[in-house]
């Protein structure tokens, strides 16, 4: 007993409050996530006060469970890790702030994660990460191309600069009446329609690494409002194959991008958008032909979501790379890699 | 008993180790609201001074709000993480209270204490020592300030008034009310040895994961949600998945 490396971790960056405890950073002991999506289904997205609000119900509730599902005490854990950024502030700092207590409380140590670092670390429940390595992360907040060229150095390649293609999926669903997180409807829809539309590709045979959703955003919204005036009925499944078409393309051509120009052992498919059954059937597709040398990695469904088993994860290796905080640790908003 | 007890409601920070009804230790700082990267640095520096340690903690006393909702989330995570973490008692007390304790008995006169909650309203709670004990005489509450120099006026009786006394506020307390002292800057932090003696008389709460701040407000979101939606109120919005 005296060897196990148990890491207690903690993510509270937007609407999921979560606490697990992870051995040996590749099993999961237990896993808590109490989400908020009913809550914030009433105002159609996350409300920050509101997602605050109920993080602090659950925290300690959520604390305890994790333990008692590993059959752990605090005197068995080696540290503590927490998600200090990038997310919303307010909920950032709850699991921050709980995260110092607990550790304060026992005298161990503290150890800070990126919250991004913890999306690619859900795919080490997958199989052993081997390097150099690319991610693409794909999430409601958040769309990255990110190099890894030794074990918990990251870099990144390329991001969006606009919307996060998951936000885009939300904001589309909107205009055709899917509740927000709109993804998994819209990617159901898009299984039954064609691309008839070909909306724009944007940046897509650009130079670089980087993403663009907000044109196609407009694109998409441009033409069910015309069709609206028109008083013209649009397919909706077509709508959402041709959008989901549009997204995957430019994700998975900046990602060949990226695979050319930087040769790695493995790709990794993690965050929310992950979940999407067409961009990883398409990138799955992509790697067999194109790359059939890298292995790729997708996050198990169910951790492609936001929660603290990844965070557990990414908290065992960061601990052995010897990375501490004190007992200032702040939550970071807008934290990069 | 060993008591830590937590105050960061508003812009101070305070935090007293007390034993016994006897002060051990006592920070204020009023430097910064940014309570989340002191917090924790002036406890861990508090108790290694005393020599305390966290096991020995018996109770944790915590200022649960009104006040600014960040501030009062950073206090009331720390304490019921820690009280639930070590297994020991939680109490939590009235930030507006916690202002009232001491001007109340030094002047024996009632105290209301303010809290600025913006657009000319207050968070307020009215205070005396009734033989030796404070007792509330209006209670917490969201208000416009208009409607607290009402409910002076009704009294009748002189009220020592303490907290956010912005010079907007104290013109519309001077010109509405004959009943008003304004109390002075040293009236206006909150003394978390007071908070701490407090809680060393309270019985402390029975379910600790339940525990949440008294914000006194609801979200401008819900209150939105709720006038469009008269009637639809669920019992729980979150759910473990």
């Amino acid at each position: 007993m005296e060897n196990r490396k148990l890491i207690l971790s903690f993510e509270t960056s937007c609407d999921e409050t979560s606490i697990a405890v992870i051995e040996n950073g590749d099993t999961i002991l237990s896993n808590i996530v109490a989400t908020q999506i009913d809550s914030h289904q009433r105002f159609g997205g996350v409300v920050p006060e509101v997602a605050s609000r109920h993080h602090i119900e659950q925290i300690t509730h959520c604390l305890n469970e994790a333990l008692e599902t590993a059959k752990v005490d605090y005197n068995d854990l080696s540290a503590v890790a927490v998600t200090y950024g990038p997310g919303l502030v307010g909920s950032l700092l709850i699991g921050v702030t709980a995260a110092k207590a607990v550790a304060f409380a026992h005298d161990l140590p503290l150890v800070p994660i990126n919250h991004m670092a913890g999306h690619i670390y859900a795919a080490r429940f997958v199989d052993q990460f081997k390097y150099p390595q690319m991610a693409l992360l794909v999430s409601g907040g958040h769309t990255e191309i990110v190099y890894i060229e030794s074990e918990y150095d990251f870099k990144v390649l390329g991001e969006t600069r606009d919307d996060a293609a998951g936000e885009a999926y939300d904001k589309i669903g909107r205009v055709l009446g899917v509740n927000y997180p709109a993804g998994k409807t819209i990617d159901e829809w898009a299984h039954e329609g064609h691309d008839t539309f070909n909306f724009p590709r944007a940046m897509e045979k650009d130079d670089n690494y980087d993403f663009s959703f907000s044109g196609l955003k407009s694109s998409f919204i441009n033409t069910v409002h015309n069709a609206e005036q028109r008083e013209e009925k649009l397919d909706t499944k077509d709508l959402a194959a041709s959008f989901q078409q549009s997204v995957i393309d430019v994700l998975a051509s900046k990602t060949e991008r990226a695979l050319a120009d930087y040769p790695v052992k493995q790709l990794v498919l993690a965050g929310g958008v992950a979940a999407n059954q067409g961009l990883r059937d398409r990138i799955e597709k992509d790697l067999n032909q194109k790359f059939s040398n890298v292995q790729l990695l997708m996050a198990p469904l169910k951790l492609c979501g936001d929660n603290a088993a990844m965070i557990g994860a990414a908290g065992q290796v960061a601990f052995d790379h010897k990375k501490r905080t004190d007992m200032s640790l702040n939550a970071v908003p807008g934290l990069s890699f | 008993m060993k008591i830590l007890s937590i105050d960061t409601s508003n812009a101070p920070l305070a935090i007293a180790l007390v034993e016994d009804d006897q002060l051990v230790a006592e920070t204020t700082l009023n430097v910064t609201k940014n309570h989340s990267v002191f917090l924790m640095p002036v406890i861990e520096q508090l108790m290694k001074m005393a020599s305390w340690t966290p096991a020995e903690l018996n109770r944790i006393v915590v200022a649960k709000g009104p006040g600014s909702y960040t501030g009062v989330r950073i206090a009331v995570t720390t304490a019921k993480t820690l009280a639930s973490t070590l297994k020991i008692e939680l109490v939590g007390v009235s930030s507006l209270a916690v202002m009232a304790k001491d001007p109340a008995e030094l002047t024996n006169l009632p105290v209301i204490a303010i809290f600025n909650a913006r657009r000319n309203t207050v968070f307020t709670g009215g205070y005396q020592m009734e033989q030796g004990k404070l007792v509330s005489f209006i209670e917490d509450a969201h208000m416009e300030l208009s409607e607290l120099i009402e409910k002076i006026n009704e009294k009748q009786q002189p009220v020592l008034i303490v907290g956010d006394i912005l010079p907007e506020f104290k013109n519309q307390f001077e010109t509405n009310s004959k009943f008003i002292t304004l109390g002075n800057e040293q009236s206006s932090f909150p003394s978390a040895f007071q908070l701490g003696l407090m809680g060393a008389k309270i019985n402390p709460v029975s379910d600790i994961d339940s525990f949440v701040p008294d914000y006194l407000r609801i979200t401008e979101a819900e209150m939105n949600w709720q006038k469009s939606h008269p009637g639809e109120l669920k019992k729980s919005y979150v759910r473990e998945v």
